[in-house]
C-alpha cells in the first residue's frame, strides 16, 4: 500500500491567500493542483511536504485565451482542456499533438500544465513543447510577479526557477506570423513515459525559415534545448537534407541513458528521427501543406 | 480532518487523515467496495470513479480534494434492479473474466457515452486506454461499450 507521509491540508480560495500560506508555512509547504505528479512522488516518499495547499478552487487560473500578440494559458488549465482547445489547435497545433499522447484520458482530466512544468521531469512533454514555442513563464511570489523565458525555467532535473514561496501562474506563447509546430513521441504503450520525444516550431518568411524552436524530451536529465539545430535552421530553406542535418544534431546533442526502454544508440537514433519528423510537419503546417 | 463528500447522491462524513486517498475513503467509509484498489500508481484504471461527471483515478486523488464535488461510483449504475446499459453490455458480450478491472471500465465507459453517445471504435479504445485488462484482450470490452451505445436505458 502506498500512502503519503502525513501532512496538513488546506484549500486556497485566492492566489494571494495561497501565496500568503506558502510564505507563512515555509519551504516544507507545497502547492497541489491535479496531483498526478506530486501524489505519486509523495506515495513513494520521494516528496514529503508537511503542508499541502490545494489550489484547485482557483478556477480563474484555468483559461486559454488570445491576448494581443500572445496566447495566455493559466497554470490550472487541465490537459483535457489543452487537448480540446480549438484556439490552441489553430495557433499551436503542437499542443494537440502532445496532449493526445500525454498519460491517458482519465489522467488528463486532472493533471494541469502548471503541475507538469513544475514537476520538470525530463520525459514530460509540455516542457519540450514550451521550449520549442519559446514560451515565457509567469511566476507570482510574495514580492509580486515576474516572467522568465523558458530557457531559464528548467534549472535541473525536477528543478525549476519557481522558488520557495512562489507559484507558477501563467504560460505565455508569443504569436508570430507564418507559424507551424508539431510534437512527435514514441512510447511503448498508452500512458507510458516516452522513449524519446521531439518538439519543433518554425516561423516562416516566404519560403525561408525565419526562426525555429526545437527541443527533446526523455533523452537526458532535463528537457534538451537544441540551440545548434535552431542556428542551422534559421535563415535556411526547408528541405529533407536540412531536416536530416537537424536530426543529426538532435542525435548528437542528447544524452540518453540506457534503460528498459532501450539502449543509448537506439534512443539517439530515435531522437534524430523524431526531430526530423516534427520539423517536417511543423514546416508543412506553417506552409499549409500538411498531408 | 472532518470531511463530508457526496458519493452517489448521499453525504458521507468522516474524520480522516489529510493523506487519505479517495479510493480508501470510498471503500472504507460507506463500504462501497465496488471501486477497486489496483496498481496504486494511476496506471491500471481499476479505481476510476466520476468526479462531477468526469472519470478520475481515485488512487491518485486526495479525498480532501473532493469536498464540494459529486463522486459517482460503480454502485450507482444499477437503478431499481435495472442494470445500466454499460453493465448489460458487459453481460451480453462476455466482456469480463476475472472482473477486477470491470468497475473502472464501466465508469470510464459511462462517462464516455454521457459525453459522446455514438463513439467510434477508435474513440472507445482511446477512452479506455487508461484502463488495463489482463484477461480479455479488450475486444469484448469494446464490443460491450458499443452494445451499450446502441441500447439506451429504456431498451435494456
Amino acid at each position: 500500500m502506498q500512502t503519503p507521509a502525513p501532512f496538513e491540508y488546506e484549500r486556497a480560495t485566492s492566489l494571494e491567500g495561497a501565496l500568503a500560506s506558502l510564505e507563512k508555512l515555509g519551504p516544507n509547504a507545497r502547492v497541489i493542483a491535479g496531483g498526478h505528479s506530486l501524489l505519486p512522488m509523495m506515495k513513494l516518499r520521494l516528496a514529503t511536504p508537511e503542508h499541502l495547499i490545494d489550489i484547485n478552487d482557483l478556477t480563474d487560473l484555468a483559461y486559454i485565451r488570445e491576448e494581443a500578440d500572445e496566447i495566455a494559458i493559466g497554470a490550472l488549465t487541465r490537459h483535457v482542456d489543452l487537448l480540446e482547445s480549438e484556439l490552441l489547435a489553430e495557433r499551436f497545433p503542437i499542443f494537440r499533438d502532445a496532449e493526445t499522447v500525454i498519460a491517458d484520458p482519465v489522467v488528463r482530466n486532472r493533471g494541469t500544465i502548471g503541475g507538469s512544468l513544475c514537476q520538470a521531469d525530463a520525459a514530460e512533454d509540455l516542457s519540450a513543447v514550451c521550449t520549442a514555442c519559446k514560451a515565457r513563464i509567469a511566476i507570482h511570489g510574495p514580492g509580486g510577479a515576474r516572467t522568465v523565458p523558458i530557457g531559464e525555467f528548467h534549472v535541473g532535473p525536477y528543478t525549476t526557477a519557481v522558488a520557495d514561496g512562489e507559484i507558477l501562474t501563467e504560460i505565455r506563447l508569443p504569436l508570430r506570423a507564418a507559424a507551424g509546430s508539431a510534437h512527435e513521441k514514441v512510447e511503448r504503450r498508452a500512458g507510458d513515459w516516452a522513449i524519446a520525444a521531439a518538439s519543433a516550431a518554425v516561423w516562416m518568411d516566404g519560403g525561408m525559415i525565419a526562426d525555429a524552436g526545437v527541443a527533446l524530451g526523455a533523452v537526458g536529465l532535463t528537457t534538451i534545448h537544441l540551440s545548434r539545430a535552431e542556428d542551422l535552421l534559421r535563415g535556411s530553406s526547408p528541405s529533407d537534407e536540412l531536416f536530416a542535418q537537424a536530426g543529426e544534431i538532435a542525435s548528437a546533442d542528447c544524452s540518453p541513458m540506457s534503460d528498459g526502454r532501450g539502449p543509448i544508440d537506439y534512443k539517439r537514433h530515435l531522437a534524430g528521427v523524431l526531430a526530423q519528423r516534427a520539423l517536417r510537419r511543423a514546416v508543412a503546417r506553417a506552409l499549409h501543406q500538411e498531408a | 480532518m472532518e470531511l463530508s463528500i457526496e458519493i452517489n447522491g448521499e453525504r458521507v462524513a468522516r474524520d480522516v487523515e489529510a493523506r487519505t486517498l479517495l479510493v480508501h475513503f470510498i471503500r472504507d467509509t460507506p463500504g462501497l467496495t465496488g471501486t477497486h484498489w489496483g496498481c496504486d500508481t494511476s496506471n491500471c484504471g481499476a479505481c476510476v470513479v466520476l468526479m462531477d461527471g468526469r472519470p478520475i483515478k481515485s488512487c491518485t486523488t486526495l479525498a480532501a480534494m473532493c469536498e464540494g464535488h459529486e463522486i459517482r461510483t460503480v454502485e450507482s449504475l444499477e437503478v431499481d434492479g435495472v442494470l445500466d446499459p454499460v453493465q448489460q453490455g458487459f453481460h451480453e458480450t462476455h466482456a469480463l473474466q476475472c472482473g477486477f478491472c470491470t468497475p473502472g471500465m464501466l465508469m470510464t465507459a459511462r462517462a464516455l457515452l454521457d459525453e459522446n453517445p455514438e463513439p467510434t471504435e477508435h474513440e472507445i479504445r482511446t477512452a479506455i486506454s487508461g484502463a488495463i485488462c489482463r484477461c480479455t484482450g479488450y475486444k469484448n470490452i469494446v464490443a460491450a461499450i458499443r452494445w451499450a451505445a446502441e441500447h439506451s436505458r429504456q431498451e435494456v
